[in-house]
């Protein structure tokens, strides 16, 4: 992540993800999967307790970031700018 | 539910308010007279005066767990129900009264309630003529609801105030739960991407505090900032009510200065510092501490190590371990209890805790490998920050504080050498 922050951030809404997994597949780089299926910030994206829930993103990743915004099926993300 | 309130001696006073216990100066289940014996009536102030401006002098924080500055939210809520260009107006603000106290080991509210229950409506009060707010709620269980209205029936300037029976979870004092409850009638935390100081309930600005923290409101409003600091340190001004239970003598309210040392705390509760293992500081979402030279503020960085002296109080449980009893056995136990309270609408949450109990009891048991520890912190940080409320960062920050305050015993019990590994649901109280 460049030293001025990121570029946006993916706010995930837990009550409302049921971890079945689009959107780790359309930002493989930002997101994994934990072992239930949930998405899970990629290893060193999470600095602070923030991070894991607003994920970092980086410019590359915010055409992928807003098709995940759209085609969550339960309507659990939000890109959120600075 | 024990009805004795104890007060510990405080520092100074000055003429206009009480010198001794400010809480319960009235004395126990303090009707009208009594407490306007003890208090006076709310003076009237001038056009220049303004309670937010005097909680932010006076340094009050939220008395319920979080412990932010008390005048931010109200400041917030100020505000954003003016009107405004971009944002139409949405109704007066709502003021709540959050006396649901879902930590087990909590009772300061209660007895708050039972015994001040007029000190928490004159804050409400005073604040909802300063906001003009619409809509006013007092939430608590169906027990500690009772004292607050045969209060309200005592007097004619509260007749706005609603009460609302609040149900006996862990997670329904959340304040997105609360305003989830008022709203919907299921107390679950929401997703707290929309603030509820500029969209709470019904979309109108809304303010919750602790019950604890709307009584030193009304304090405030009555004898101003300079007072409130009589008591406590610069940093953390002001008294707090403190719940002390586990191997006490007997489980008692004390009300302490901001700064208090911890030693001397448990020993106004009666408990001899050499009869002491360690201390649950805040409850369930708390931290384990060891008790020499800690003190009691709300200005202690998050999760700094005790042996940098301050921890935060949260919402005021002082949980005794005696010598003798297992560390790791009662932590156990409560983030078991605690998985068995997450309100299961986050997977990280509803999976990631039970995981979490599982290895946190076999650890216990001293029937675990030693790859134990490494399972229990890869656990914590995938459960961290990944939520709709705390509940996870608490659960997490008690493991954390147990690794490191019973490392000693988490040693012991990998090589099976624990004496003292009780049945774990012992731990409780
Ligand atoms: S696409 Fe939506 S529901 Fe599916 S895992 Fe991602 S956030 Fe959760
Ligand atoms: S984090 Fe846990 S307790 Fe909080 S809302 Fe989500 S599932 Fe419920």
């Amino acid at each position: 992540m460049n030293a001025g922050g990121p570029a946006a951030r993916l706010h995930i809404d837990w009550t409302r993800c049921d971890g079945r997994g689009l959107c780790t597949e359309l930002l493989p780089e930002a997101l994994g999967r934990d072992e239930w299926g949930y998405p899970v910030a990629a290893p060193g994206r999470v600095r602070s307790g923030r991070d894991a829930t607003d994920v970092p993103l980086t410019g590359a990743e915010l055409a992928a970031a807003m098709d995940a915004e759209n085609l969550c099926p339960l309507l659990a993300l939000r890109i959120i700018r600075p | 539910m024990s009805a004795a309130t104890e007060i510990a001696a405080m520092q100074g006073g000055t003429a206009a308010g009480p010198a001794g216990p400010r809480l319960f100066a009235a004395g126990a289940a303090a009707g009208m007279a009594a407490h306007l014996a003890a208090y006076g009536e709310v003076p009237r102030h001038g056009r220049d005066w303004s309670l937010a401006e005097e909680l932010e002098a006076s340094g009050l924080t939220g008395r319920g767990g979080a412990g932010f500055g008390a005048w931010r939210k109200f400041a917030a809520v100020d505000h954003a129900r003016r009107p405004n260009r971009y944002v139409p107006r949405t109704g007066g603000p709502v003021l709540i009264a959050n006396g649901a106290e879902g930590e087990p080991l909590s009772f300061k509210d209660a007895s708050l309630l039972h015994n001040a229950p007029h000190l928490v409506i004159d804050g409400l009060v005073a604040a909802a003529a300063e906001l003009s707010a619409g809509s006013v709620f007092i939430y608590a269980g169906a027990a500690n609801l009772a004292p607050v209205a045969a209060a309200l029936a005592e007097r004619a300037d509260a007749r706005h105030i609603a009460l609302v029976e609040a149900p006996d979870t862990f997670v329904a004092g959340q304040a997105s739960a609360v305003v989830n409850f008022l709203e919907t009638g299921r107390a679950l935390p929401r997703d707290l991407a929309a603030r509820l100081a500029g969209s709470g309930f019904k979309g109108r600005p809304t303010l919750v505090h602790n019950v604890e923290t709307w009584a030193h409101t009304a304090l405030v409003a009555r004898y101003g900032a300079g007072w409130f600091r009589t008591a406590g340190t610069p940093e953390d001004p002001g008294t707090r009510l403190v719940s002390v239970t586990g191997n006490v003598p007997s489980e008692v309210v004390l009300e302490v200065p901001g700064g208090a040392p911890l030693d001397s705390v448990l020993a106004s509760a009666g408990v001899g510092s050499d009869a002491v293992s360690a201390v649950l500081v805040g409850g369930y979402h708390g931290r384990w501490v060891r008790p020499d030279g800690v003190v009691l503020s709300a200005a202690a960085a998050a999760g700094s190590t005790p042996a940098g002296g301050a921890v935060r109080p949260g919402a005021g449980v002082l949980h005794v371990l005696g010598h003798g009893r297992c560390g790791l056995a009662a932590t156990a136990a409560m983030v078991d209890y605690l998985a068995g309270q997450s309100a299961r609408q986050c997977g990280p949450c509803m999976f990631g805790l039970p995981a979490l109990a599982d290895v946190m009891g076999r650890l216990a048991a001293g029937t675990g490998g030693p790859g134990l520890v490494r399972e229990v912190e890869r656990l914590l940080a995938l459960v961290a920050g990944r939520g709709a409320c705390h509940h996870p960062d608490g659960t997490v920050q008690l493991v954390h504080s147990a690794l490191e305050t019973f490392a000693d015993d988490v040693r012991r019990h990998l090589a099976g050498q624990c004496q003292e590994a009780a049945p774990a649901g012992g731990a409780v109280r």
